[in-house]
Order: C-alpha cells, then structure tokens, then sequence
C-alpha cells in the first residue's frame, strides 16, 4: 500500500523533489478524474466503466498519500471526482471539509461490503469514505534463513546476533512508529509524551541493528536474501512470496495496525453521481476482486473475496486471514496537532548515530 | 539586459521570495499552511537536534570534498602533464559519466556495493567464503557515492589552471634547486588554488543540500540536511518548518559562494604569471 511497488515509485518520488517530474495534468475532455495509486486498479478499468454506465474518466496517479493530499489541500479538491488515500489522510480531508457524504442509496454495491468494513473506527457506517483494500503490518522473513521464526515485535527490534544487520523496517512515520509502539505495548495512536519518549528509545536502539529503512524495495531484498527479515504491508510480503516461496508472513502477537485504502468523493467534484458510479463499479463482486487477485491485497468485500479461486489463499495464507481477526486490530487516526510531535521523533530517530 | 533580468526574477527572486516568506507562517493542524505570523520555524532551526543534523551534513560534506580534490587534483594533474593531444581525450572520459542520470549512477553504486552485488561475487569468484561484507547503507557509501557523482566538476576546475599555467615557472623552481615537493608547496598549489577552491565549493554546496545519495546510498540511516527539507514538504506537510530550513541551507550555500568569489578576486590580483605564447 501507501507507496507504488516497485524501484520506480523511488525514482518517481525522487525525480518529484528534484522538481523533473511532470505534473499529473487535469483531465481535458473526460469526465472523471480518478486520482490513484499506480497498478492499484484494472488497466482497463475505466473502458469498462464507460461501457457499463456510459461515463468517461481519466486516472491520474500520485505516488503516495502525502503527494495528492498536498494538491487537495492546496486546490480545495478542485479537479478531482474520486481519490484513493490511506484512512487517516481520508479522515484528514474529511475534518477539512473537502469530503462530500457517500449517497449510500446511489452506491448499492455497498451491500457487497463486509459488516466489519462499514464499523470501522475512523469512519462508522462509511459516511464519507469507502474502504477500497485493507491488511495488517507484519514480519516477512526467510524461513531458509532465520534460525528462530520470529514471534515478536522483538525479533525485529532486538534481533538475535545471527541477523543483525539483515533486517529492515518502514520509513514512513506512522509504521515505523507502530513497530515500536506494539512493541511497547501502547496503541498505534499513542501521544503521550513519555510513552512516545520511550517508543523513541525503542526505535533509536533498534536502528543500530538494521541494514535500512525502506518502504519500496524491501521484499526484493529478501529475495535477493541481503535481508533475512522485515517490517512490511502483508501485501508487499506476498510480492516476495510470489519470487520464494520460503518467504513467510507473521502477525507478531503484540498485533498489528489495521490499514484501510479508501476511496472518497470530493466535494469540489462537479460530477458526483458519476462518482458515486464509479465507487459503485468499483465495489462490484468482480472488478474488487481484480484488487485481491493482482495487488494481492485482502479487500472488504465479501462478494469478491468469496469468489477467489482456492490457490490464491494456498499460495498466500495471509488472503485467507478471517475478517473478525483482522479487524479486531486497531486503526491508524490522524493524530491532529500530535503529527507533528510524530514527525520530530522520527526526525531524532533517523538522525541518531 | 531585460530578458536576464525578468529570467532572474521570475525564476529566482519571486520563487525564493515565495519560500522565504513560507517560513513566517504556522503548519496548519492537517498540514497546509495557516497564514499566522511565526517566527518559530526559525528557532527551530537551531534547535539541537535540527543544528546537530546540520553539522552532521556539514562534517560528510566535508569528508566527501576532501577527498573529491585530492583525486580530483591529482587526476587533473596527470591529465595536464599528458601531451597536447591526448588531453581532449582524458578530459572526456573524465566528464563521460555525467551523460546518464544521476540517479542511475548512483543506483549503481548499489548494484556494486550490495551484500549480494558485484563486489561480494568478484571476492567469491576469488574464493572468499565468508560473510559477506556489509557496504552499502553505510556513511562510507554515501561518501563515495557523493565523491563519485561531483569528482568530475574537481577535474575540471582543477584542470582550467593547471593547463595554463606557465611551465617555465616549475622549471625555473627546479634550476634554483628547488626540490619536486617544494616546487609543487611553493608554486603550482598557489598557483592553482583558485582552482582547488572552485572545485571544492561545488563539491560542498552539491553535497551537503544532497538527498537522493543518503536516501539510496545510506538506506535512511543518515539523515542529511537535504532528506530532511524533504520529509519537511512530502512527508510531515509543514512547508513553513521545510522553508525556514531551505532558507538556512540557501544562507550557508551563499556565504560559501561570496567567500570563494572573494577569495578568487584576490588570488587574481596576486596571480599574475600566466603562459604568454598562448
């Protein structure tokens, strides 16, 4: 999630700050614009939408949350119909006021939605935003190559001498905090200043035995075996899976964040009923399930999750988790002023010697 | 006059302007900037742990520049001894690697340096059996990566007067007795330190404000000046902390740039002798 899978979104990131990167044009004579991730939906997707409903649409890609949620800030939403963000940054434009309410009597296939997907905390009962793919934060390991299966945060955090210096974590702020919040035992929303303090420690000791941070290539390193252990996105270990299949998953019994992709409705948007549309298409049985088979992300629907052929979740055991296990995890929020507490101590941690 | 006048101000006045004026402004709770008068960001700027990450940047920068001009001197210097012809050529190869981009170079650095790369399975090829060496995500790799990507501008820079400079004067040292490493202490350094400057300016100011090396090269690890203006503006969204940091960054990079103009304008004055056959 979150970032595009492969050495481009870096490249793409990196060309962006060094300001070469086009800029994602509006849409001319289409009659969507669809910001999203990309490889995140069907290639053909939006013909297909245009054949069933008869609406266009244009699918612009932003590289990662911060990137769109930069324009939508700046533009109001302007120029945009439907956008695709991680759950706190939905609930961010949703306090913002830039979210429209999602019209549930134009979005039937909502119906297709497991009941836990429309309770979840940020956004009970799916008021402004739809949850589009959703997994847990894990440990990804070579089983070939780790003496012990890992159990714990721990193993990560406190990794046994043979592994030193072969383990990775996340980069972005909110899941490398939660490493050490889990850890720790506090919630992957924790503000308290002293416990925070202490995550900070945590993660600073935990520094001095990793071989990097990294959020794009971490499975690949894997498999090329430089790392024998990392923190990822359940769906980015099944990358690895698909390249060696003594690549394993596991949910440390400290627990996991729940991670929510959604999809919400721009206020600003001048086409909404075909927005909503849209959403509607997208939450239909099959077109869902191109999201679990391709992005081999697990999805909130219970239409298309039912429809997936018994080898994915034999290849993939993560597929197959239960709903109720998975959303007994807790949520990330948006943090409010506390953020910008989050960013300083991963600015010390990254700093650290 | 009027065409590099408006070039400089609508591509350099108003958008340092715009940053610049970023920075008195508060982070907006959702990110965002909330156009309420701060002087904060500036106090945070010399706040330890964003000083610390300054001098830290300041100290590889430093290393790496060191370094740069020692290879780059003594490349420049065997390429001005060469004959005539064959310079052109030597000064070619040595640019040759600016024609891909920078990020694929310094993407092959890891290609190179990683605990499976090249250089693990060269020293295997040679029967090396044991644990690989760790290489890349280290402050060694960053350095050599930013050594790397900036030694060509050293070459060159330390090229310009070496090639200029008036043979007759080294000669004339030796006939007096003067000793290989006095000739060189006495006149070619000095005569060349504009040179040596030039090449070290560049080499400083491109690599202490560098972010795609440490981000590749370090593996996140080391946080340098330049990653952070950029967590700053993509990653925390508070633009007015990531302005007041670039206008630092922008301050130290100019007092650097006047210093080495200065320093230029007085070596020029002293530095009169120069080969007069053309």
């Amino acid at each position: 999630m979150k970032t595009t899978n492969n050495h481009a979104a870096t490249a793409r990131k990196i060309l962006l700050g060094l300001g070469l990167a086009t800029l994602a044009s509006a849409a001319s004579a289409a009659d969507l614009v669809i910001s999203n991730w990309d490889g995140y939906m069907a290639p053909d997707a939006m013909d297909a939408f245009k054949a069933a409903t008869g609406n266009g649409g244009e699918v612009v890609k932003h590289a990662t949350n911060e990137e769109i949620m930069g324009k939508l800030v700046a533009s109001g939403g302007k120029g945009y119909d439907v956008v695709f963000v991680s759950s706190p940054f939905a609930e961010v434009l949703h306090n913002l006021g830039l979210t429209e309410a999602i019209d549930a009597s134009k979005v039937p296939n909502l119906a297709n939605l497991y009941p836990e997907a429309a309770a979840l905390a940020y956004d009970p009962g799916n008021t402004f935003s739809v949850p589009y793919t959703w997994g847990t934060t894990g440990l990804c390991y070579r089983s070939d190559l780790v003496k012990a299966e890992p159990a714990s945060w721990n193993d990560l955090l406190k990794p046994a001498d043979d592994i030193k210096g072969k383990t990775t974590m996340l980069a972005t702020d909110r899941w490398l905090l939660a490493a050490g919040q889990l850890a720790d035992g506090f919630s992957v929303n924790e503000v308290d200043p002293a416990k925070m303090e202490q995550v900070k420690n945590t993660l600073i000791e935990a520094k001095k035995t990793l071989l990097a941070y990294d959020d794009t290539t971490f499975y690949a390193k894997l498999v090329s075996g430089e790392a024998v252990m990392v923190q990822a996105w359940d769906g980015w270990c099944n990358y690895g899976i698909t390249d060696n299949k003594d690549i394993k998953y596991v949910i440390p019994k400290e627990g996991s964040d729940l991670w929510v992709d959604t999809m919400v409705v721009m206020k600003a948007s001048e086409n909404k009923d075909a927005a909503f549309q849209f959403i509607n298409f997208m939450l239909d049985a099959k077109n869902h399930g191109w999201a679990a088979q391709n992005i081999l992300y697990k999805v909130p629907n219970k239409a298309a999750m039912d429809s997936l052929p018994a080898e994915l979740s034999a290849t993939y055991p993560n597929m197959a988790m239960p709903v109720a296990e998975l959303t007994k995890f807790e949520v990330l929020r948006d943090v409010g002023d506390a953020q910008k507490e989050y960013s300083r101590i991963v600015s010390e941690i990254k700093a650290a010697q | 006059m009027a065409p590099a006048l408006v070039w400089l101000i609508g591509l350099m006045v108003i958008p340092c302007g715009l940053v610049l004026a970023l920075a008195f402004f508060q982070r907006g709770i959702y990110g965002g900037v909330d156009y309420t008068f701060t002087l904060e960001n500036f106090t945070r700027v010399f706040d330890p742990l964003y000083a610390g990450i300054f001098l830290n940047s300041a100290r590889i920068a430093g290393i790496a520049t060191l370094i740069a001009v020692v290879i780059g001197y003594a490349a420049a210097y065997a390429i001005a001894s060469c004959r005539q012809s064959l310079q052109p050529v030597l000064l070619f190869f040595a640019v040759l690697p600016f024609w891909s981009n920078y990020l694929i170079r310094t993407y092959a650095w890891i290609v190179l340096l990683n605990r499976e790369g090249l250089v693990t399975q060269l020293l295997r090829w040679f029967g090396y059996t044991g644990e690989p060496p760790s290489m890349l995500y280290t402050e060694g790799a960053v350095i050599a990566g930013l050594v790397y990507n900036y030694l060509p501008f050293v070459i060159l820079a330390c090229y310009a007067p070496l090639s200029r400079m008036n043979p007759e004067l080294a000669e004339a040292s030796r006939d007096l007795g003067g000793s290989a490493f006095t000739t060189f202490r006495r006149i070619i350094l000095p005569l060349t330190l504009p040179g040596i400057a030039a090449g070290a300016v560049f080499v400083f100011v491109l690599s202490i404000g560098n972010f795609v090396t440490p981000a590749l090269l370090g593996g996140g690890r080391f946080q340098m000046i330049g990653n952070l203006v950029y967590d700053q503006f993509l990653t925390a969204n508070d633009w007015p902390f990531g302005a007041a940091l670039s206008m630092a960054l922008i301050a130290i990079m100019m007092l650097l740039l006047f210093a080495q103009a200065l320093a230029t304008d007085r070596a020029s004055g002293r530095t009169a002798p120069v080969r007069e056959d053309g």
